[in-house]
């Protein structure tokens, strides 16, 4: 085992989770005025109507389908009676139509981000970076599952990539197993875990707004201009002859 | 019974002149920045006409506001929470950028810059969303004075109901202006269909406002809304809508539009109302009855039950007696002349309008008959139109309730005729209309006198109940990203 391992899949995987946590509650505390999904559905609707549902509902299915493949070992999954060659018909099967849904929506998204000039002129370097690193995810995973798994003779990640990925929370990893994983599944894993590393500075932050609460909420909301905790003296200088404590908050974009 | 305060606003639709002094003034205060070019937090329209956006008023295409299910219970007409997850990747009764109209700005540099040549140089229109040139072919106002020509009057929803030669006919001798803001409705489609909880409507004084740190960005409301007055703004990915200019209303203060309303129009008063009757209010089975069950939701301040009710309820001593001298009172419940936009839309609107006698009795001038003052009464009885367009406009097609408020409108203004002519006014005028002539004496005053002290009786807030606002004072309220605000660190969204 190289040192350029341990870097990738020891070193590489707690800085970007170390990010994604920290990332997360600094946006959390002090990004909440840009914590939006930053719709362009206002500027162009036409090709957003199949490209957006496509992508999103896509990646929903392929976000699924990763917490069972990578979350749940092999070894559970056969202790409930699933053979082996029954999660690979699944897997595949779902895997390849939310992964084509996926990587459609995204492509007509992408073209709809280039050739409409009013889209084009709302996108920021983060978002750039955003669909660079999705791109990679999307391509890479796409390719490992059609590619390898269905055409090809298929590989095992569930006895490699999987338990790695458990290993780093479990503050055991075994860099070894992803030594050995052929490129395709190297890249993917490079580009989601950058992804992550991105995530709490970027749009993405949207996906844990997902409004459920929605469903059982009252529809008519009011709101006391009270304050909802009670002013310190520290907290009012107004009141006492100093200067205003500011209210505004950093653009974090 | 719960009683609320609610800053209603009422427009004399009979004195405004059109000339946009409150737009200009509201553009230049909250939406003259990036993102929110297009946005009219205040708009004035010219009737007949589309509107703003395009055809906002039709309803079967845009699916805004409430309707009522099988069981005939309140329901947002595009469907609830349920259907607002599953249309969440792309919300299909959403307006396009297009359906207002493509924001630009002139190259001026290309005027500054220009060499010596043989013709004017010239500022090229450019799109504010692309930087590209634009060939305009719509804007806002785009109808302005257009009186529904035969290019603006087929896209009226409003003339729907009217004869075809009715139509041509009405075509032809009168329009009118329609001012709108945000109607902060007591029952507001726009809250029930934000999926974030971001939109709400104040306790203290019924200011529908977005909180700006909550909103994700889901366009629910926009669609929500049926008078479309919430907009997206495509630089800070949230919603915006009027915020009733709250800072200003919290000081005591008059709204910009009012401020500045050139033909004061414009009134400002509170409103007492139920908060537990609004629900089976806005549920009244017959779209007819929605203005008297409106009505009903509104507590009489003068009523000592009703004051003490207030007081148990929170509502301070000095704001119950500004509710018992409040204009929107007396022009919606006491004189009966002010009728709100749009009733059948379920949203119970706060914003009222007092519909405009001059284009009726400028249709009987031109029919021919000599505009005799008599005459008019009979007039607005036997004229179809426009009476049928401002049912259509302001009483969910009952042509009764305009009548009435016309007539009474009609009646004020031949007893101060008389008054002035022969120094009695005479008692026949308000008898007509089953008014005493000092009512309708008052009504003149309110209406054609319109005092600033008569029209704006906006209480300032309450600090002591408010606890922050002193704190706040001094920082800048509207800060959020691409805000207005002019505070430090704010600044545009980084591109």
């Amino acid at each position: 085992m190289s040192r350029s391992d341990l870097v990738l899949w020891v070193a590489l995987p707690y800085v970007c989770l170390a990010i994604f946590v920290v990332g997360h509650v600094w946006r959390l505390r002090t990004g909440q005025l840009t914590w939006t999904t930053r719709s362009t559905q206002l500027l162009e609707q036409r090709l957003l109507r199949i490209g957006s549902p496509l992508f999103h509902l896509g990646l929903l299915t392929v976000i699924g389908g990763h917490l069972l493949g990578i979350l749940v070992p092999k070894a559970a999954t056969e202790a409930v009676g699933v053979s082996e060659g029954a999660y690979h018909t699944i897997s595949v099967t779902a895997g390849t139509m939310a992964g084509v849904a996926m990587t459609l929506g995204f492509a007509i998204l992408l073209y709809r981000r280039v050739r409409v000039p009013r889209v084009r002129r709302t996108t920021t370097r983060t978002d750039r970076a955003t669909y660079l690193l999705l791109g990679v995810a999307i391509v890479t995973g796409t390719w490992a599952t059609v590619g390898d798994n269905l055409i090809g003779g298929g590989y095992a990640y569930r006895e490699t990539v999987a338990p790695w990925f458990r290993g780093l929370f479990s503050l055991d990893p075994s860099p070894a197993l992803m030594a050995g994983a052929p490129l395709v599944y190297k890249l993917h894993v490079l580009g989601t875990l950058l992804l992550f590393a991105l995530w709490p500075f970027s749009r993405l932050v949207h996906a844990w707004s997902a409004p459920v609460a929605y469903l059982r909420r009252a529809p008519i909301l009011y709101r006391s201009r009270a304050p909802r905790e009670a002013p310190s003296p520290e907290t009012t200088p107004a009141a006492v002859g100093g200067s205003p404590r500011p209210l505004t908050r950093e653009v974090t974009r | 019974m719960r009683v609320r305060a609610q800053v209603a606003m009422v427009m004399n639709l009979d004195k405004c002149l059109g000339c946009h002094t409150c737009s200009v003034t509201c553009k230049n205060v909250w939406t003259n920045r990036e993102g929110a070019e297009y946005m009219w937090f205040n708009n004035v329209e010219t009737k007949p006409g589309g509107g703003y956006p395009k055809r906002w008023e039709d309803q079967t295409e845009w699916r805004g506001g409430w309707g009522l299910d099988r069981h005939g219970r309140l329901r947002l007409k595009a469907g609830g929470p349920a259907y607002k997850l599953a249309h969440i990747f792309y919300n299909p009764n959403l307006p396009e950028i297009e359906d207002y109209y493509e924001p630009w700005t002139y190259d001026y540099e290309s005027l500054t810059k220009a060499g010596p040549s043989e013709h004017q140089p010239v500022a090229r229109p450019v799109s504010s969303l692309t930087g590209e040139p634009l060939a305009l072919e719509w804007g806002p106002n785009w109808e302005d004075d257009l009186a529904g020509g035969p290019e603006q009057l087929p896209t009226d929803p409003l003339r729907e109901g009217l004869e075809e030669a009715v139509r041509a006919e009405y075509e032809q001798v009168f329009m009118m202006y329609l001012p709108r803001i945000c109607e902060h409705c007591l029952n507001p489609a726009c809250v029930a269909s934000c999926p974030s909880g971001a939109i709400h409507k104040r306790d203290e004084d019924g200011i529908v406002l977005v909180d700006q740190e909550a909103c994700r960005g889901w366009r629910m409301c926009v669609s929500g809304c049926p008078y479309k007055k919430v907009y997206f703004n495509h630089a800070t990915g949230k919603a915006e809508k009027c915020t009733l200019c709250y800072p200003r209303i919290e000081a005591g203060l008059p709204t910009v539009c009012s401020e500045t309303c050139v033909g004061r129009i414009r009134y400002l008063g509170l409103v007492l109302y139920d908060v537990d009757r609004v629900e089976a209010a806005a549920s009244t089975p017959d779209e007819r009855g929605l203005l008297d069950a409106q009505l009903g939701v509104f507590l009489d301040p003068d009523d000592p039950e009703i004051r003490e009710a207030a007081r148990r309820d929170g509502i301070p001593e000095d704001w119950i007696g500004a509710a018992q001298r409040s204009p929107v009172w007396a022009l919606a419940m006491k004189h009966r002349i002010a009728l709100p936009l749009h009733p059948e839309y379920r949203t119970l609107p706060m914003v009222w309008y007092v519909p405009p006698l001059s284009p009726v009795i400028s249709a009987v001038e031109g029919e021919g008959a000599e505009a005799d003052p008599d005459d008019v009464f009979h007039a607005i009885d036997a004229l179809r139109i426009p009476v049928r367009y401002l049912a259509n406009l302001l009483a969910a097609g009952d042509e009764q309730v305009i009548r009435a408020a016309l007539k009474r409108l009609a009646a004020m203004r031949s007893q101060m005729r008389e008054k002035t002519i022969s120094g009695d006014g005479g008692s026949e005028p308000a008898a007509a209309v089953g008014m005493a002539p000092a009512e309708l004496e008052e009504m003149y005053r309110l209406l054609a006198i319109a005092r600033y002290e008569d029209r704006f009786v906006v209480p300032p807030a309450h600090r002591e109940l408010a606890g922050r606002l002193a704190e706040e004072q001094g920082a800048c309220g509207l800060d959020f990203a691409g805000g207005p605000g002019s505070c430090e660190p704010n600044g545009k969204p980084k591109r």
